[in-house]
């Protein structure tokens, strides 16, 4: 790249490719700069699902309008990305977990998201190996599941925009200037109109102070058993202890992949810095698996892992001008959803940068909300 | 399931040479001794099936030494993870064990190095070593043309194993150079085993043709291996087989020591004079600290055992034999060393990662283990790199990609490790992932 670029973005995952992508579309040159190679952080930790979620009117907004680019980008997406609309089933143990359901499917129907409501025998026949007498589940059907790295990768390298991209991995940023560049770790200078710390989960150490924490999430990948399970599915049963929650916590999720493999998940934890793997987690998490899968034991587990979440207070990413320069910009804090949501972080971004009409209300999404970056929450 | 829990003073993992010496002196000392290892015989890689007939005298002197040490065998036990500092995961085909320790000696072996060549996903189309251990389970090879090539003393001794069994051998090519090889058994006579004797003089004596200087382009055939393209470098040939066994000597099996942290140096666990690796209370010994051969093993599993329950004087006393064994593996070395043109054998379209079929074209694009890992699958299947890893070591330098448990494919509920009594599970407020 001969001239300096008019925008660097600190981070090759998924929310920086996409962001990387957005800019490019609009014309702007743009360099990514990574210590890793393509979507080795957090994005070659996680799982994938492409998911509408609805904890908030915001969170619902973010999630559903960035399913939807997905599903817009889906035909031009190469095998290795391996987007299977696999469709999501929320399964209800008991009558109060069939309530959720029942609440949920009237939220998304309102909203023109496609659901099914499933009695308890659709369930068993959608997924037998689920253990019997579930009270029956919500199926949403235009959700999805995709392989996180070569997405990433395709973001950056298809072909409309790519040649205002340029991608250099095994580059560690040391810090991001008020000018709009950025300094390297052997003191390089970069210079550029505008710098975006996506560094994910290790977004503060770029932006000291910044409301981010680490939590840390454990899964394990099965050997491929094609047809085991059909859909992404998801437990409601958090509902019961949802005023008991503690800081480590675990919930049933499983993903099935292209491949036959499974995805089995998942677990959160605050305050647990390494990646490691712990045994009390990985076993509490599992024993939540196989109570609703009683076959899955005897499936062959091939790897465990763990990775962190970038989590902000309000379970909401930060997407904008930081408050520390506004040649410094923000996306990060994508904590569990951020493959969902990269899409519309990039789109969002690229709107604010250039001055055009967000395509959604952008405003929970604005590191402003928080206020000063310099308080970290507790 | 069921799940047992053991506990012993030193647990040893791995019953070949290096582990079963081990495990035998430090139990004839005293102290409670477990010898965990995944096959159903004692004795390793090299003695694999010796119990019962006790064909070569080494391995019958040390398997009733052992069985005589008041050691406890724990076979079909594969040590899969290590989820606590003192506590390995084990799993057998009826339970999942945990086993906990004060001290530890590693003593996993090495397994053989397969290089990616055109046609060596052939059905048909073998390793050595595991040729050898189908042929002694019972197999039959009788009348069957098997050519073996690679590299290695392995190569030789499989081949006349297998004439043994009825096969019979057109050729042993050995990629080394015919003058390294010379110069290496001019050497021989410092060792007074004749097993080491044997190692560059063997094929010749038991009349197998032996060629060195020459190794394998491609193999070839329709649902099966058919015949072999071999070449000097200057011509090429074809022979007719049934079966190809090939092998580039051994890489170690470092997967457990660097699950637990024992740092590496050149590829192999790197130890102190008294075998001790870099974690506290955690010895290694045999392949998994250089290539040198069951002698050297046997003495280095005897100092470990005798480190390992204090007797570091008695350990001493076998330094002097094990610098000479040390000495014999820098020569088999540097005479096996694999020459340049075999990082050029497989071809562009040429599968390197055979769990998820990765072409050579595919992997070369990537800079690093971990990038070809992320991006083509390579490394990602139930081998988890065992295979191709140490290939594309080989073939363009890469260092392996992070260990992660398991160390090898286990069931689910193998997993479960933590609390026989769990407490109770609390949920999320949000369970996506
Ligand atoms: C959908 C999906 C399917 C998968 N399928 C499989 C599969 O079939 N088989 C399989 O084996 N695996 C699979 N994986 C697992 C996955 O690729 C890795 O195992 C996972 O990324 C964890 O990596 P790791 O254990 O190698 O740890 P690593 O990734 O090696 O941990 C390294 C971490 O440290 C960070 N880091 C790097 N350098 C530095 C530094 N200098 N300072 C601080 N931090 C640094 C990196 O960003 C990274 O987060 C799958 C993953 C996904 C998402
Ligand atoms: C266990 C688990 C399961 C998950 N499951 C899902 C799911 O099912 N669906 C979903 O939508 N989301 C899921 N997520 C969340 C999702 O993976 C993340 O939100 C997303 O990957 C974040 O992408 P990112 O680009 O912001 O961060 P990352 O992928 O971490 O990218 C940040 C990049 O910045 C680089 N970097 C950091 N510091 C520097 C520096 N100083 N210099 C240069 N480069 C630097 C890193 O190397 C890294 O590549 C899950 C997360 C976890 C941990």
């Amino acid at each position: 790249m001969s001239a300096a670029p008019d925008i660097v973005i600190v981070g090759a995952g998924i929310v920086g490719a996409a962001c990387a992508r957005e800019c490019a579309r609009a014309g702007l040159r743009v360099l990514v700069l990574d210590r890793g190679p393509v979507g080795g952080g957090t994005t070659a930790a996680g799982m994938g699902h492409i998911v509408v979620m609805d904890d908030s009117p915001a969170q619902f907004a973010l999630t559903a309008f960035s399913r939807r680019l997905w599903q817009e980008l889906a035909p031009e997406l190469p095998a290795a990305v391996e987007y299977d609309p696999c469709g999501t089933l929320w399964v209800a143990a008991d009558e109060p977990e069939m309530a959720e359901v029942h609440r949920k499917a009237a939220f998304y129907r309102e909203r023109g998201v496609r659901v099914e409501v499933l009695e308890g025998d659709d369930v068993a026949a959608a997924e037998p190996a689920l253990r019997p007498g579930m009270a029956g589940g919500l199926r949403v059907v235009d959700d999805a599941v995709v392989y996180p790295p070569a997405a990433a990768q395709h973001l950056l390298e298809s072909q409309e925009n790519a040649r205002r991209i340029e991608v250099r991995p095994g580059v560690t940023v040391a810090a991001l200037n008020e000018d709009g560049g950025v300094t390297l770790a052997d003191g390089t200078r970069v210079s550029a109109g505008v710098a975006v710390n996506a560094a994910g989960p290790w977004s503060p150490l770029l932006a000291p102070g910044l409301p981010v924490r680490k939590r840390k999430g454990h899964l394990v990948i099965t050997d491929r058993h094609p047809g085991f399970v059909h859909h992404q599915i998801v437990e409601l049963g958090y509902l019961k202890s949802a005023h008991a929650v503690t800081a480590d916590s675990v919930a049933f999720n499983i993903q099935p992949r292209k491949t036959g493999q499974m995805l089995i998940g998942s677990s959160r934890q605050f305050g647990a810095e390494g990646t490691e793997i712990n045994a009390e987690i990985l076993d509490r998490m599992l024993r939540r698996a196989f109570e609703y899968l009683p076959g899955l034991g005897r499936l062959s587990a091939i790897r465990a892992w763990a990775g962190h979440r970038a989590a902000t207070p309000d379970k909401l990413p930060l997407i904008g001008p930081s408050l520390a320069s506004d040649r410094i910009w923000l996306a990060t804090g994508h904590e569990g959803l951020g493959i969902t949501t990269s899409l519309a972080t990039g789109r969002l971004l690229a709107d604010q940068v250039l001055g055009r009409a967000p395509a959604i209300p952008v405003e929970p999404y604005l590191p402003a909300r928080l206020g000063k970056g310099d308080t970290p929450h507790a | 399931m069921n799940s047992a829990r053991l506990s012993f003073d030193l647990v040893v993992v791995g019953a070949g040479p290096g582990g079963l010496a081990a495990a035998s002196v430090a139990a004839e000392r005293g102290g409670s001794v477990a010898l965990l290892d995944n096959s159903p015989w004692l004795g390793g890689q090299i003695w694999r099936g010796e119990q019962a007939r006790s064909a070569v005298p080494l391995a019958r002197q040390w398997i009733e030494r052992f069985l005589a040490s008041g050691a406890r065998a724990v076979m079909q036990a594969s040590v899969f993870a290590s989820p606590d500092r003192g506590v390995l995961l084990a799993e057998t085909p009826a339970a999942r064990l945990t086993v906990r320790f004060k001290k530890l000696i590693l003593a996993t072996g090495a397994r053989e190095l397969f290089l990616p060549f055109p046609g060596w996903t052939l059905p048909g189309v073998v390793g050595p070593g595991g040729l050898q251990a189908m042929v002694k389970a019972g197999w039959p090879v009788a009348g069957r043309r098997v050519v073996v090539a690679g590299s290695g003393p392995l190569l030789v001794a499989v081949a006349d194993g297998l004439r043994r069994y009825g096969a019979r051998i057109p050729l042993i090519a050995e990629q080394a150079p015919q003058l390294r090889l010379a110069r290496f058994a001019a050497g021989l006579w410092r060792y007074p085993d004749k097993l080491a004797q044997a190692v560059a003089m063997k094929a010749r004596l038991l009349g197998i043709p032996y060629r060195a200087g020459v190794w394998l382009r491609r193999a070839e055939g329709g649902e099966r291996v058919e015949r072999v393209v071999l070449t000097d470098g200057r011509r090429s040939w074809t022979v007719e087989c049934d079966l190809l066994a090939c092998g580039w000597n051994l890489v170690p099996n470092t997967e457990l020591p660097r699950l637990l942290g024992c740092a590496l140096a050149s590829g192999f666990v790197r130890v102190d004079e008294f075998q001790r690796s870099s974690v506290e209370g955690v010895f290694c010994v045999g392949e998994l600290t250089g290539i040198a051969g069951a002698d050297a093993a046997l003495v280095q599993g005897q100092i470990a055992g005798l480190a390992a329950v204090g007797e570091t004087e008695a350990a001493r006393e076998w330094f002097a034999e094990r610098s000479r064994w040390h000495r014999f593996g820098a020569a088999l070395t540097r005479a096996f060393a694999l020459r340049p043109e075999l990082r050029q054998l497989a071809k562009r379209e040429t599968v390197v990662c055979r769990c998820e079929d990765v072409s050579r074209e595919a992997v070369e694009r990537c800079r690093d283990a971990r990038e070809a890992k992320l991006h083509t699958r390579c490394g990602m299947g139930p081998c988890q790199g065992r295979i191709c890893g140490a290939a594309t070591q080989f073939l363009f330098g890469w260092e392996s990609d992070s260990i992660r448990p398991p160390v090898f494919p286990v069931r689910m509920e193998s997993l479960l490790t933590a609390s026989e009594h769990p407490k109770p599970v609390s949920n999320l407020s949000d369970p996506t992932s």
